[in-house]
């Protein structure tokens, strides 16, 4: 126990206090020490740490090196008893050679760089005027607030009956502004438009959210260096770009980073609005993955796919965290 | 804030911009409350009235969507219907309004408790095991802590679809297909890594000083821990319970893939209600209220600590 005390970054009251007690434990006969130690703190670290780590291990990290192994083999999830052949590398040329493949990550990657700049824009302006710090303004951000803690599910199915053609109050309310008649469009029906339709919903949907972290950053900013900025007469406008944006930026960036991340393996929302549709115009990764995997039943090309997703994941997850650990020292 | 934010303070916004800021905002609220509001109101409409053009804002208030979620009906002659006696309940008559009659309940109360066991049992679980780990974290020297950590989070960020393949056939195998406590299972792995994040900062916040002073009056260090650490962390365990909690609720993805029956939760079951000839859109809108009250008060409860929530306890304020 002395050596690990060693270790252990402790403060200088922590110092005192561990000496005591070492004191204590070594004044006081054999049976109370053991009760002032109890367990060794190393041990009960591990006994602490350790079901939650096996928990992951077992739900995350044993079906992933599953996962691993299938996409080297020509294994089919419908067939279970059929030989299992290795086929090396030819899941994984498949899957990079696949145009179908390719159209899904492109319909990803316009869904993801849409939905972060107006999530960005709008959320970033929201913020901004929030902190103005009216009358309400608490009450009208909890109300901004809901749409983000709704099941992706849920939204993406009632959105399906408000873009309704004829009678969807989304139609009724563009024609009510713009004059186009409500049954000349279809927002979830036509091909130009539906990547628009899950852009609005998501839009909708997870603004508040980068509201919420830019907020975090506005406020961050010491009232000290504004105050300075007026003593030299710098312009609102000038305060503005030297000021609240570069300071607000590494909040900005969590936001996007994880919106980005959130956004690459969006499946639930999209599944339920348009299931991919018309065609596979809005057919992102995930609906093409699943398809693969449980329509077309080629688990392991599908465990291909899949890995390669995983690893551009995990790739924005280590700079996702880099992000936070900056924010972190703020 | 800092002291210096007085009412005569320069950075105090004028007047006019806080006018005009209050009603962006205001008006950025009410636009985006609208499809909210819609579908409560749609709950209340007769199928027919939640179908016609222009949509209707004033109608006449009906339970029906509300009796075609909890029940499945059949057609009847009006000669059999006139047979039956006087009408048992508001259900009954509006069901014979329509020449129908219930035949019994529906799926959705079933699917509602599963969604209620799951939520519940894997947030106790996810908390229970995030509360370990995260004091484990937070008061050991952990060798690679770092990497543990990352590790942790990071099992968080994987696409779902990609992590159900292989629990598809593992739990195949096991036979945890379809079954609450294999559901509990994977939600508990997958909460727990925002549980040790968002509770490792929370415990961090308690000052080791209240646990080496109980050490002194004779605890364990397992004593001080649920004598006196516990109950310091209380906001921030009850801030963690709400977010796996919502988590659990809203999820869909392997909700969709591994429960078909038995385990079926309530956001897979909800899109399924149909009518005669099309979407039962009331009873779809009476599902989807029913669903989302318990997060819309969730909500309200977390306002303080949405932000650390979302941010894996990253920002604070």
């Amino acid at each position: 126990m002395p050596k690990f005390r060693k270790e252990t970054q402790v403060t200088s009251v922590t110092d005192t206090s561990s000496s005591l007690l070492g004191k204590a434990a070594n004044a006081t006969p054999a049976p109370i020490a053991s009760r002032i130690r109890g367990i060794s703190d190393r041990s009960m670290a591990w006994l602490f740490i350790t079901p939650a780590i096996v928990l992951l291990l077992a739900i995350n990290i044993f079906p992933l090196i599953w996962a691993i192994y299938l996409s080297f083999t020509n294994f089919r999830a419908n067939r279970p008893n059929a030989p299992i052949e290795g086929v090396g590398l030819s899941n994984y040329s498949r899957v990079l050679n696949d145009p179908n493949i390719w159209q899904a990550m492109q319909t990803t990657a316009h869904f993801v760089f849409w939905t972060i700049l107006l999530q960005t824009l709008i959320g970033f302006s929201l913020a901004y005027l929030i902190d103005r710090k009216f009358r309400g303004h608490a009450f009208w951000t909890t109300v901004i607030l809901v749409p983000m803690m709704l099941s992706p599910a849920v939204v993406g199915n009632f959105w399906r009956f408000l873009y309704q053609p004829q009678i969807g109050l989304f139609n009724y309310i563009v024609s009510f502004i713009t004059g186009v008649p409500p049954s000349s469009f279809e927002m979830l029906g036509s091909v130009q438009l539906s990547p628009w339709a899950i852009i609005i919903v998501d839009t909708w949907m997870w603004t508040p959210y980068v509201m919420l972290i830019c907020l975090a950053g506005l406020r961050s900013i010491p009232d000290y260096i504004y105050e300075a900025a007026e003593v030299d007469r710098a312009s609102l406008w000038r305060q503005f770009w030297s000021i609240t944006l570069p300071m607000a930026l590494p909040f900005i960036m969590l936001a996007v980073l994880f919106r980005g991340i959130e956004n690459f393996k969006m499946f639930d929302m999209v599944t339920l609005l348009t299931g991919g549709g018309p065609g596979s115009t809005t057919e992102v990764a995930s609906i093409t993955l699943k398809r693969e995997a449980f329509e077309s039943w080629r688990t392991g090309r599908a465990s291909a796919f899949a890995i390669i997703l995983f690893v551009a994941v995990f790739g924005l997850a280590n700079i996702y965290v880099k992000a936070l650990n900056k924010v972190k020292q703020r | 804030m800092s002291s210096v934010n007085t009412a005569h303070s320069v950075v105090e916004p004028s007047r006019t911009s806080k006018r005009i800021a209050a009603t962006i905002v205001i008006a950025y609220a009410v636009i985006t409350m609208i499809p909210l509001v819609w579908i409560v109101l749609t709950s209340f409409k007769s199928p027919p009235d939640s179908i016609s053009y222009p949509p209707k804002i004033v109608f006449q208030p009906t339970l029906e969507g509300y009796c075609n979620l909890f029940t499945t009906r059949t057609r009847q002659t009006s000669e059999y219907i006139t047979s039956l006696g006087a009408p048992t309940s508001t259900c009954d008559e509006i069901t014979r309004s329509r020449n129908m009659v219930i035949a019994g309940p529906s799926n959705y109360w079933p699917r509602f408790q599963n969604s209620l066991v799951i939520a519940f049992g894997s947030t106790f679980l996810a908390v229970s095991l995030g509360t370990l780990a995260a004091y484990g974290f937070s008061r050991f020297k952990v060798p690679l802590a770092e990497d543990l950590l990352f590790f942790i989070l990071s099992t968080r960020m994987m696409p779902p679809i990609a992590v159900a393949i292989p629990i598809y056939l593992m739990y195949r195998e096991l036979g945890l297909s379809d079954t609450a406590l294999g559901m509990i299972l994977l939600y508990t792995a997958v909460n727990v890594s925002l549980a040790v994040w968002l509770l490792k900062g929370f415990i961090d916040e308690i000052p080791r000083e209240y646990e080496e002073a109980a050490m002194i009056d004779g605890y364990t260090r397992m004593q001080a821990f649920f004598k006196v650490v516990l109950p310091q962390a209380t906001t921030g365990i009850a801030a963690t319970a709400i977010f796996c909690l919502i988590f659990a609720w809203n999820e869909y993805a392997f909700a969709v893939l591994l429960t078909s029956g038995a385990a079926q939760t309530a956001p897979p079951f909800i899109p399924t209600i149909i009518g005669e000839g099309g979407q039962d859109w009331p009873a779809v809108a009476a599902g989807t209220t029913i669903f989302v009250v318990p997060i819309l008060v969730f909500t309200i409860l977390l306002r303080k600590q949405l932000l650390r929530g979302i941010t894996f306890g990253a920002v604070r304020k």
